[in-house]
């Protein structure tokens, strides 16, 4: 289906309501809608709720030969979905645009950030290592995507195990879960994407814009920071600010 | 192997089968088979059963039921066509069995001959606006659906407006039609809704609620500020009021009421009203 068209009204009512400084749902400027994070019952099996936004993600692994340029490195694999259950207008073809920036946004976030050390991921030089994969899908989409997707990720691998292996001269031995215990994955920091609106030609800020304030805002600022004040990823969209 | 299985679906089908009348207000599943009053005094529990002819003038008392959303008509009997609470309302007056339909919820709109809608104008076509009502289509509106508009005065309306229209054509075979102007020729009420104002989506179910004769909950929003409200029955409500602040309070306490019980309205309600 196509989406469904913002009214000139909705449009009028939204930027007259932000130039008085008030939200739809009666937020402050600054103010995060709460988030909820739970569990699955397998190892690295999350969903987040932000709001109404809900992405559910899933960690899983598996032993791959490694790539020919990086012998000695484990493999890390993300992957965002648009459900077509997240909003009417998502179909199967449709999406490209959007699903492309969101991609691209959490791979720079998650990978170049280094977050997770895939040093620790090699078995074998050159012959096995660990391929890390990430899936997230987006279930409902009530604005600010990209900050559910990085939390959800970062969650997830945080609460992921995988399978004990042990090397002794050319012997490589995987234990199962019953043998021995699940081994965490070694993540040095935790990105975390915040998503900033921008509205009156860059002069007004919103954190954490929900879908109307989406449709309707100037233009788009993602900061991905850690706890330790470091930018992992900054990108910036939308038209000309001043 | 084949009679156990035809014996068993005998059974199934006979036990399927519950008169309309000891189902009402309770939860009914698609595929259930409803039998109307007259149907159970002639059928058994074992199934059909033979009738006497009667030479009698007066014999067949055949009642008219008229069969509403989430029913149809299977053979003799009803069969429910979607979840929810079975409803039954009695005739007014003169003759005919009453309506029966199935109470569910849902957010996705499917146009209906009849229904008022509002309507967001996505394309204007020569002589045809197209209109997104939330259904699988657009509606057509004809520049000359409107009060007082003719060849040469054409009505004001622009891509983005919101226009409050009834559906004339609305089945699953054609594009949807719509008209902003009842049968005598007047609006009533319809066309191009105001440039102010909020609009915002809610399930179906809740829109009837409000909608229902007396319902508290307009009647308590109407004694807390002056207000403008136009209720689409796709789901969409338009408010306005004085000041944006109220917009947004009327807003957030509509899209509540469905979750909420009565005195947790009425507590929110007298608070509102101290401040």
């Amino acid at each position: 289906m196509k989406e469904t068209p913002l009214s000139n009204c909705e449009r009028r009512f939204l930027l007259r309501a932000i130039e008085e400084k008030k939200r739809l749902d009666g937020r402050q400027t600054y103010d995060y809608r709460n988030i909820r994070i739970s569990f699955g019952t397998d190892y690295g099996c999350c969903i987040v709720e932000l709001g109404k936004t809900r992405v559910l993600g899933q960690v899983s692994c598996e032993l791959v030969s490694p790539k020919l340029n990086r012998a000695t490195e484990g493999i890390l694999f993300f992957n965002l979905e648009l459900s077509q259950m997240a909003a009417p207008a998502f179909e199967p073809g449709r999406q490209s645009d959007l699903l492309v920036k969101l991609n691209r946004l959490m791979e720079r976030c998650l990978r170049n950030s280094k977050c997770i050390d895939t040093e620790s991921l090699c078995v074998v030089a050159g012959e096995k290592v660990w391929q890390i994969r990430v899936d997230l899908h987006l279930l409902n989409h009530d604005g600010n995507i990209i900050d559910a997707a990085s939390i959800a990720a970062i969650v997830a691998l945080c609460h992921f195990r995988r399978p004990d292996v042990s090397v002794q001269g050319d012997e490589v031995t995987l234990y199962t879960p019953e043998e021995r215990d699940p081994v965490p994955l070694s993540i040095h920091h935790m990105p975390i994407c915040v998503s900033f609106a921008f509205f009156q030609q860059g002069t007004y800020l919103l954190v954490d814009p929900n879908e109307r304030e989406e449709r309707v805002m100037d233009g788009l600022l993602v900061i991905a920071m850690n706890k330790h004040r470091e930018i992992c990823t900054i990108q910036s969209s939308g038209s000309e600010m001043q | 192997m084949a009679e156990p299985a035809s014996v068993a679906a005998e059974s199934l089908a006979g036990s399927r089968a519950r008169a309309a009348r000891t189902v009402l207000g309770q939860v009914v599943l698609p595929g259930e088979e409803l039998l109307l009053p007259e149907q159970e005094d002639a059928e058994g529990p074992g199934g059909a059963v033979e009738r006497p002819l009667s030479l009698n003038a007066r014999a067949c008392s055949r009642v008219r039921v008229v069969c509403g959303p989430g029913l149809r008509r299977c053979g003799d009997r009803l069969l429910v066509t979607k979840c929810g609470r079975l409803r039954h309302k009695e005739p007014g007056s003169g003759s005919g069995g009453g309506v029966y339909w199935v109470d569910s919820q849902q957010k996705r709109y499917v146009p209906v001959k009849g229904d008022h809608v509002i309507g967001i104008v996505t394309a204007k076509s020569g002589d045809i606006f197209k209109v997104d009502v939330g259904g699988s289509e657009p509606a057509s509106l004809s520049y000359l659906s409107f009060e007082g508009a003719t060849k040469r005065n054409r009505p004001n309306v622009q891509v983005g407006d919101l226009i409050y229209g009834q559906f004339v054509v609305a089945n699953k075979d054609m594009e949807p039609e719509m008209v902003c102007i009842d049968s005598c020729g007047r609006a009533n009420g319809m066309g191009v809704i105001g440039q102010d104002g909020l609009l915002f989506k809610v399930t179906l179910g809740l829109i009837r609620k409000l909608l229902a004769p007396d319902c508290e909950i307009i009647q308590e929003v109407g004694k807390l500020y002056p207000l403008e409200i136009v209720f689409g029955m796709n789901g969409r409500i338009w408010v306005k009021a004085k000041t944006i602040q109220q917009t947004l309070i009327l807003a957030n306490i509509l899209e509540a009421c469905e979750h909420m019980t009565s005195d947790q309205r009425k507590q929110i309600f007298s608070r509102l009203a101290e401040s």
